[in-house]
């Protein structure tokens, strides 16, 4: 037998407890939809998981109302020190609840359980920790004394880290002192209903979480809602380009975390190992479908050749296949129309030229997959160098200089994330001083901290999540 | 006709191997970013190991052996005990594989070739091999003349592996010409009347080498030299074996083999004491140089207290229930 073909370790499914219907999550209680319902299905099998409702107008006003009244009659009441209590109740709960957490997620997103078990899930947990701790100490934020929160914010997040992206925004928003109307992404409502569930569990005062599903329309209402103070959105350019229109003149605060393009440089002195494992965090990590991801490869020239040959040769051990396998490296695509999307851009990346590399993997026959890709020869004008593919695809180009690698880096209508790979610290300083770029990473790649700041430049958004800067986006006088 | 190991360096280094060439060479080599390093250690440490792939994997660990003993206080009677133990590791199994070799001090060789009788031989033939550990271990301080001494001894009482210390006063004070010269010259010294050689494992002791950039370094200068494995440690100086050490030796082994096609082993030794411990250096064996590397000529683990631990795990396996320390054999 081959060793390399190990046994099946597969993560049971036996923990969970879903429903097989969800509402929303309305003052504190789950509640039925006025309008039509959806279902999710996991995208590595296409089986159904639960049916959900699509939010109406109605809904979202519900959901509004009830937060608003939290918000008059109790959380703004509160004393940091207590809102900190129940977020720190909260992260514990997560921790907790971690495993099933995981498995929910890895169903319905299709994304491999070690990354939900060591990556979505933890880091969840973290950053309800992280702005546990600032809730009684806003003093310090920067703003002066006693800082006043915003009231109501309305908060809509992607499904390639469905629970993360949640924590992201409904820690700093609590910690605050704001109430929040969250929508989670329509193919993955999943976690946040369990994470309603949480709330329940935590005793968070009714009202100051609530959760709507569904999907575009749903978003609308709650960007258009009159009461809403504050609008935080991660998701695609052209959505959030629609959505800062939209609150143009209106008075509402507004984070946009949006596309990016990330240029990875490896230069020739790079630790080389060490390089083709950051490229492939950076583009292969939850199967590149990360807004921040190392897309575009710019190596140096007289290095290419072989940075080409180890990361083909260390793609190749790459195991595709089952998510809930704890061996399984790359996971499903989280949709069918994500993966027509892929596959058309794919399609023009080699028509126009590029040469393109797959690695060669068995695909499954059910779910949505795409093997893990890369284009070589690309140039700068290619479709593949400049469209965010947000997939496994690769798009490699070379520099000779730094002054090059800099200008094609931030030659990209884009400034999310940038990676440098050099064992000389003097260079990677001077190098990252020039990149526009919101998050520089430097011999690693796709790194999260809640202390951290992260956010884009360009049309990769505006406004900052995590850190003190996230907390100030909740807070008036703070920088959006 | 075998290559000898000096045409692969040739190939690499030309003919020129003073000093200021091979510094050339190595300090040409990419360096280690340590937490990448680390890093990745880790995730290879993370891969789950069940049922059919954790029983083949025990088997193999077995196989992969050196069951070792290094202590002034070794005598005949030790030896003896420990050649029964690598010959019949379970003896309410004797489907149980046998360990690759006893390593032992240079003085004990003819014990272990007494102990092991006409099971002495090839560990690819299921045999068992004896390795000596030699040069003045651990240390490694005394003169040339006595370090090939004790190696001849060794090999000439018949020991089919040596276990050398490189000079890591020398490594670390910049005289790498020393260090290669001296691995050169063991080499020679494996050499049997016949015309045969034993083989020559060169310890590296990566913990007092310190980074991981000397690791690399070191590893490339003990393969120019001919060495036909590389191994992490004496056992006597901590750190001894970390999976990120074996990872980087790995790579070095790799790379090496993708530029001279030559194959050269790894042994880490010392401070692997569980199953859980030595599987994940066989997922990172295999995960990065290929699974024919694991086989007693290109790797090893240096070992005493693991075998008993993939025992108990082997009975479990077979039986279904954990047993104790006592229903397996000390030595």
């Amino acid at each position: 037998m081959s060793f390399l073909e190990y046994a099946p370790a597969p993560e049971s499914t036996g923990l969970l407890n879903l429903r097989e219907n969800y509402g929303h999550f309305i003052g504190g209680e789950f509640v039925d939809g006025s309008g039509e319902s959806f279902a999710s299905i996991s995208p590595s099998t296409e089986k159904h998981i639960a049916t959900f409702a699509a939010g109406t107008d109605e809904d979202v006003n519900r959901a509004v109302v009830a937060a608003r009244k939290a918000y008059d009659s109790v959380w703004s009441k509160l004393s940091g020190a207590d809102r900190g209590k129940y977020l720190f109740r909260i992260a514990r709960l997560i921790q907790e609840r971690a495993r099933e957490l995981a498995v929910a997620e890895t169903l319905d997103n299709g994304k491999p359980i070690k990354e939900t078990r060591d990556a979505d899930i933890p880091l969840a947990a973290a950053w309800f920790f992280y702005y546990a701790g600032w809730a009684d100490k806003l003093d310090y934020a920067g703003m002066g004394a006693n800082p006043r929160a915003l009231g109501v914010a309305g908060q809509i997040i992607p499904w390639n880290f469905p629970l993360l992206m949640l924590a992201w925004k409904i820690a700093p928003a609590l910690a605050a002192g704001n109430t929040v109307v969250l929508k989670p992404a329509e193919t993955t409502p999943l976690t946040a209903m369990l994470f309603a569930e949480i709330c329940q569990q935590a005793d968070l005062p009714a009202g100051v979480v609530n959760i709507v599903t569904g999907a575009g329309a749903t978003g609308r209402a709650i960007v258009e809602h009159p009461d809403i103070n504050k609008i935080a959105f991660t998701g695609s350019t052209a959505v959030g380009r629609g959505i800062a229109r939209t609150l143009a003149g209106t008075g509402k605060k507004l984070t946009l975390e949006l596309g990016g393009k990330g240029a990875n440089i490896v230069f020739d002195d790079a630790p080389i190992d060490q390089a083709v494992e950051g490229i492939i965090s950076g583009i292969f990590f939850n199967q590149g479908q990360v807004c921040c991801a190392g897309s575009r490869l710019l190596v140096q020239e007289n290095v290419h050749d072989e940075v080409v040959d180890r990361l083909k040769t260390r793609l190749g051990t790459l195991r595709l296949g089952d998510p809930l396998d704890k061996n399984t490296d790359i996971g499903a695509i989280n949709s069918k129309v994500q993966l027509e999307r892929i596959t058309a851009l794919v399609a023009k990346g080699e028509a126009e030229g590029g040469e393109r590399w797959s690695a060669a993997c068995e695909i499954p026959e059910k779910g949505f997959w795409f093997a893990p890709t890369l284009f070589t020869g690309v140039q700068t004008s290619n479709t593949v160098a400049r469209d965010e593919i947000f997939g496994p695809v690769l798009s490699i180009l070379t520099f000779r200089t730094p002054a090059e690698a800099i200008a094609k880096a931030n030659n990209t209508p884009y400034g999310l994330s940038a990676g440098i790979w050099s064992d000389k610290g003097s260079r990677i300083l001077a190098v990252a001083d020039k990149l526009r770029a919101g998050v520089i990473w430097a011999n690693t790649f796709n790194k999260f901290d809640p202390a951290s700041p992260f956010g884009g430049y360009k049309e990769s958004g505006y406004g900052r999540e995590g850190g003190i800067q996230g907390l100030s986006a909740y807070l008036e006088g703070g920088v959006r | 006709m075998t290559i000898l190991s000096t045409d692969h360096a040739h190939s690499l280094v030309g003919t020129d191997f003073s000093e200021k060439n091979l510094k050339a060479v190595l300090n040409g080599l990419p360096g280690v970013d340590a937490v990448g390093l680390e890093a990745r250690a880790a995730d290879l440490g993370t891969r789950s190991i069940k049922t059919s792939s954790k029983a083949w994997a025990i088997d193999k660990i077995i196989s992969l052996i050196d069951l070792t003993t290094l202590e002034g206080a070794d005598t005949p009677g030790k030896v003896h005990s420990l050649a029964a133990k690598g010959m019949l590791p379970d003896p309410s199994d004797t489907a149980t594989p046998r360990v690759a070799a006893l390593c032992v001090y240079g003085d004990m060789v003819g014990h272990a070739v007494d102990a092991l009788g006409t099971l002495h031989g090839d560990p690819d033939a299921g045999l068992i091999s004896i390795a000596a550990v030699a040069t003045a271990f651990p240390s490694g301080r005394s003169s040339r003349a006595i370090k090939l001494a004790d190696t001849r001894d060794a090999v000439a009482a018949g020991a089919d592996e040596i276990d050398m210390v490189i000079d890591r006063s020398a490594f670390l004070s910049g005289r790498l010409g020393l260090v290669f010269e001296e691995i050169q010259a063991v080499k020679q010294s494996c050499v049997r009347t016949d015309g045969t050689s034993a083989h020559l494992k060169v310890i590296l002791e990566t913990g007092e080498l310190n980074t991981y950039d000397n690791v690399r370094m070191a590893s490339w200068l003990a393969m120019l030299a001919g060495g036909d494995f590389i191994k992490t440690s004496t056992g006597k100086v901590a750190p001894a074996a970390t999976l990120p050490v074996t990872l980087l030796m790995l790579e070095a082994v790799r790379d090496w083999h993708a530029q001279t096609g030559q194959k050269v082993g790894v042994k880490p030794a010392g401070g692997i004491r569980t199953s859980k411990d030595a599987i994940k250096y066989l997922v990172t064996v295999s995960e990065t140089v290929g699974e024919e590397w694991l086989t007693p000529h290109l790797f090893r683990f240096g070992a005493s207290s693991l075998l008993n631990d993939v025992l108990l795990q082997r009975q479990k396996l077979s039986t279904g229930h954990y047993s104790g320390p006592d229903y397996v054999t000390i030595d």
